[in-house]
C-alpha cells in the first residue's frame, strides 16, 4: 500500500512538472505585456526596462522557466506584478474560500443525488423516477449563473433570508459562514447533483439486474439490506470517479459563480489575474489547481482499491 | 414485532444447528478422505449415465414443496408472454425432482415465480406450498422470510452469482445471520464449517477471501454452502453445472447428491443435461413451451418415454457407442412464448403427429403408468 501511494505520488509529481511547463509556455502566447499593464499608459522607457529586468522578462525563455521552476521548488512562486505580494501567499489565502465552497457544494450534491438516484433506480418508472429525470435535465441544462441570479433575487432580495454575496471565514464565524456559503454552494451543487443523480441511477439500475443481487434476494434478505450491502457497494465504484471529477473541477474554482457571489476563491483570483495579466499569480493559481486535481485523483485511486477487492494494490 | 419473530425463529432452529455442526465435525478429519473417495467413485459411475441404486437415496418423506397449476405471464413490449402455463409438481423430503427442457421452456421461470423471485413484470397465478405454508397466499415480506431460511438456491453461473466485493464467508452466512439471528462471530465459525462441508480446502483461511480468488468450481461450492447455510428443507439448483467444465460438473453433481443424503434435503434440479437427471433424480418433469409434457418417476420416463418431445430429447443424447456419427438433433426451434401454437407447443417440430387434434387442441395430461403422466391424445399406442 505504501509503495502504491509512493508510486502514485511520484507519478503525480511528473504530471505536475508537465503542468508547470505547459502553463509557462501558454502564458508566453498570451498577448499583452504585464509591465505595460503595471505601469499604466504613461511611463518612461527606463523604468520599463528596469522593471522587465527585475522580473527576469529580458532573459531567454528556458532560463526564465528554469529559474521559475527552481524557485517554485522552494515554495517561491514569485511576486504578483500588481501588488508585489508573494504569489504563494496570495494563492494559499484564497484556498479556504474555494475549499469551503467546493466541499459544501459536493456534500449538498451527494445528499441530494444519492437518495434521489437510488430511489429512482429501485422504483424505476415511478413518480420519483420521473421527478429525478426532470430534476437532472433541469440542472444540466439551466446555466448556473442564471440559477445563481435567481437564487439571489429570491433568497436575498424577496425573502431576505440570506446575504446576496460575500464571504466570511469558517474560523471567524461559523454561523455567518454558513449563511454566506449557502447560496453559491447550492447553485453549484445543483448542477453537480443533477449529473450525479443520473449517474447513480444508471449505476444502481445496472447492478440491480446483476445475478448476485438475485442471489441476495434468494437468501430472503430484507430489501434494505439487499440495496445497502449488495447493490450500493457495487454501484458506488463507478460513481466515485464521477464524484471525484466533479470535486476536482469545483476545487479548480467556479469562476462565474465566484465572481457572481463576490467569493474570494481561486476562481475569482484566476479571473482577476487574467484581467491584470498578472502572470505569476495566474501561474500559481493554475499550479495549485493542478496539484489539487492530482491529489483528488490519488485519493480516488486509494479509495478504489478499498471499495473493489479485485483491484490489487502492489 | 418482526424482531421478536426472528429471535424466536432463531431459538427454534438452534437444535438443528447442532445437528449440522455435529455432522460437520464427523465429516472432518479422517472421515473426510473416504467420503471424497466415495465421491469420485460415484462421479465415474454417473458419467456413464447409469442410474444410482435407489438404496443410496433417502426414503421418500413428506411433500416439502408443491406447485399446482402455476401460470406465469410476463408483460413485454410486444405483448404478454406466457412463460409458464398450468404447471404442477411436487417434491418430497430427501427426493430429487428434475425439471428438464430447452432454454426458454419455462423451467427457471417456474421456480423463480414459485418462490417470489419472478421479475416485476410477471403475473403469477396458481398455488405453491412450502411445508405447511401456502406461499402463494402470503404477502411478499412473509414469503421473503421463508426464502433462504427454508429454501436454498444455487444458480447457474457462479462467476456472476456471488457479490464481487464481499468476502465469501460473509456471503455464505448472510442468510443465517438474517434468519437465525446468528452473531457475526458465530456466523464466521459457521461459514468455515459450511465451506469445509462443501469441500473447500483450508476453509478457515479462505473464509475472508473474495470470489475472484476462487475457481469456477470452487465458487459453485461456495454458492452451495451459501444455499445450505440455514439447513433448508428445499434446495433449488437452477442449472448449477451448466457454466462449469465437465470434470467440475461431475464433482458438483456428486457434492449435491452427497449433501442431500447427509442433510435429507429435498432437491429441485433444473437442467437440460439428461445424463445428470438419470444419475440423481427420483422424478422428472419435461417442459416444453411453458408446459409439462411428460412427468413421472425417472426410471419410467427414461425406460418408456411417451411424449414425442421426450423421445426426441432422449434420442438427441450423445451416445458414446455411436462415436463419430452425427449427433441426433431436433429440427426447428422452440416456440416463442409471445406466439405459442394453439394446440401442442411441440406440434410444429413433432416428427410423429399421430393425432390431428394436437395441432389445435391442447392434449390433456394422461396417466400412462404409476405416477407417469404424458400430455397426449394417444396414450399406450407408441408408434
Amino acid at each position: 500500500m505504501t509503495r502504491f501511494v509512493l508510486r502514485r505520488v511520484l507519478q503525480s509529481a511528473v504530471v505536475l512538472l508537465g503542468v508547470t511547463l505547459v502553463v509557462f509556455l501558454l502564458l508566453q502566447l498570451v498577448p499583452g505585456d504585464p509591465v505595460r499593464v503595471a505601469l499604466g499608459t504613461r511611463f518612461d522607457p527606463q523604468t520599463y526596462e528596469a522593471l522587465r529586468a527585475r522580473a527576469g522578462l529580458d532573459q531567454p525563455l528556458p532560463v526564465q522557466y528554469a529559474s521559475y521552476l527552481g524557485h517554485a521548488l522552494t515554495g517561491d512562486l514569485g511576486v504578483s506584478f500588481r501588488t508585489g505580494q508573494p504569489v504563494s501567499r496570495i494563492v494559499l489565502d484564497r484556498l479556504p474560500a474555494t475549499l469551503s465552497l467546493a466541499l459544501t457544494a459536493v456534500v449538498f450534491a451527494l445528499l441530494v443525488a444519492f437518495p434521489l438516484g437510488i430511489v429512482a433506480a429501485v422504483r424505476s418508472g415511478s413518480a420519483v423516477d420521473h421527478a429525478a429525470r426532470v430534476f437532472s435535465q433541469f440542472g444540466v441544462s439551466v446555466p448556473d449563473f442564471w440559477m445563481g441570479i435567481m437564487g439571489i433575487i429570491l433568497f436575498a432580495g424577496v425573502l431576505g433570508w440570506l446575504p446576496p454575496s460575500g464571504y466570511v471565514a469558517l474560523t471567524e464565524d461559523p454561523g455567518r459562514w454558513a449563511s454566506h456559503v449557502a447560496l453559491p454552494a447550492v447553485t453549484v451543487g445543483l448542477v453537480t447533483a443533477s449529473i450525479l443523480t443520473r449517474f447513480i441511477r444508471s449505476s444502481v439500475l445496472e447492478v440491480l439486474s446483476a445475478d448476485y443481487v438475485r442471489t441476495a434476494e434468494a437468501k430472503g434478505l430484507r430489501n434494505r439490506v439487499v440495496i445497502l450491502r449488495h447493490v450500493l457497494r457495487n454501484a458506488l465504484i463507478p460513481v466515485v470517479t464521477v464524484v471525484a471529477v466533479q470535486l476536482a473541477s469545483l476545487l479548480g474554482g467556479v469562476i462565474v459563480i465566484e465572481v457572481l457571489f463576490a467569493w474570494p476563491g481561486i476562481g475569482r483570483l484566476t479571473f482577476d489575474a487574467v484581467q491584470a495579466r498578472d502572470y505569476p499569480v495566474l501561474q500559481g493559481a493554475v499550479l495549485l489547481v493542478a496539484a489539487l486535481f492530482l491529489l483528488v485523483n490519488l485519493l480516488v485511486d486509494i479509495l478504489y482499491a478499498r471499495l473493489d477487492p479485485r483491484i490489487t494494490v502492489k | 414485532m418482526s424482531e421478536r419473530t426472528e429471535r424466536s425463529e432463531g431459538h427454534e432452529r438452534m437444535p438443528s444447528q447442532h445437528r449440522l455442526s455435529e455432522r460437520t465435525e464427523r465429516s472432518e478429519g479422517h472421515e473426510r478422505m473416504p467420503s471424497q473417495h466415495r465421491l469420485s467413485e460415484r462421479t465415474e459411475r454417473s458419467e456413464g449415465h447409469e442410474r444410482m441404486p435407489s438404496q443410496h437415496r433417502m426414503t421418500s418423506g413428506d411433500v416439502v414443496f408443491s406447485v399446482e397449476d402455476l401460470t406465469v405471464t410476463v408483460g413485454t413490449r410486444r405483448g404478454p408472454a406466457r412463460a409458464v402455463a398450468g404447471v404442477s409438481w411436487q417434491v418430497r423430503a430427501g427426493e430429487t425432482f428434475a425439471l428438464v427442457g430447452e432454454s426458454g421452456s419455462g423451467k427457471s421461470m417456474t421456480l423463480l415465480a414459485a418462490t417470489g423471485l419472478a421479475p416485476r413484470a410477471a403475473t403469477v397465478t396458481g398455488r405453491v406450498r412450502l411445508l405447511d405454508t401456502e406461499l402463494s397466499a402470503l404477502p411478499d415480506d412473509r414469503r421473503r422470510r421463508l426464502r433462504g431460511r427454508h429454501v436454498g438456491f444455487v444458480f447457474q453461473d457462479p462467476m456472476t452469482s456471488l457479490n464481487p466485493v464481499l468476502p465469501v464467508g460473509r456471503q455464505v452466512t448472510e442468510a443465517a445471520e438474517a434468519h437465525l439471528g446468528l452473531t457475526r462471530r458465530a456466523a464466521r465459525t459457521r461459514a468455515v464449517e459450511l465451506l469445509d462441508l462443501v469441500g473447500i480446502p483450508s476453509a478457515a483461511q479462505r473464509v475472508d477471501a473474495f470470489p475472484h480468488q476462487f475457481s469456477g468450481g470452487m465458487r459453485q461450492r461456495v454458492v452451495i454452502a451459501m444455499a445450505l447455510a440455514c439447513e433448508p428443507d428445499l434446495l433449488i439448483a437452477d442449472e448449477p453445472t451448466t457454466a462449469l467444465d465437465v470434470t467440475t460438473q461431475a464433482q458438483i453433481v456428486e457434492l449435491v447428491a452427497d449433501l442431500q443424503q447427509r442433510l435429507g434435503t429435498a432437491v429441485v434440479w433444473v437442467t437440460h443435461d439428461l445424463g445428470v437427471v438419470a444419475g440423481i433424480a427420483d422424478t422428472v418433469a419435461v417442459m416444453y413451451g411453458g408446459r409439462i409434457v411428460e412427468q413421472g418417476p425417472v426410471d419410467a420416463v427414461f425406460d418408456a418415454p411417451t411424449h414425442p418431445y421426450t423421445r426426441a430429447l432422449l434420442a438427441a443424447r450423445p451416445d458414446p457407442a455411436r462415436r463419430g456419427e452425427d449427433l441426433v438433433t431436433i429440427p426447428g426451434a422452440p416456440p416463442s412464448p409471445l406466439d405459442l401454437p394453439p394446440g401442442c407447443a411441440f406440434w410444429p417440430r413433432c416428427p410423429v403427429r399421430a393425432d390431428p387434434r394436437c395441432e389445435h387442441e391442447l392434449p390433456p395430461l394422461t396417466p400412462v403408468g404409476d405416477g407417469h403422466t404424458v400430455r397426449t391424445f394417444y396414450p399406450g399406442e407408441t408408434p
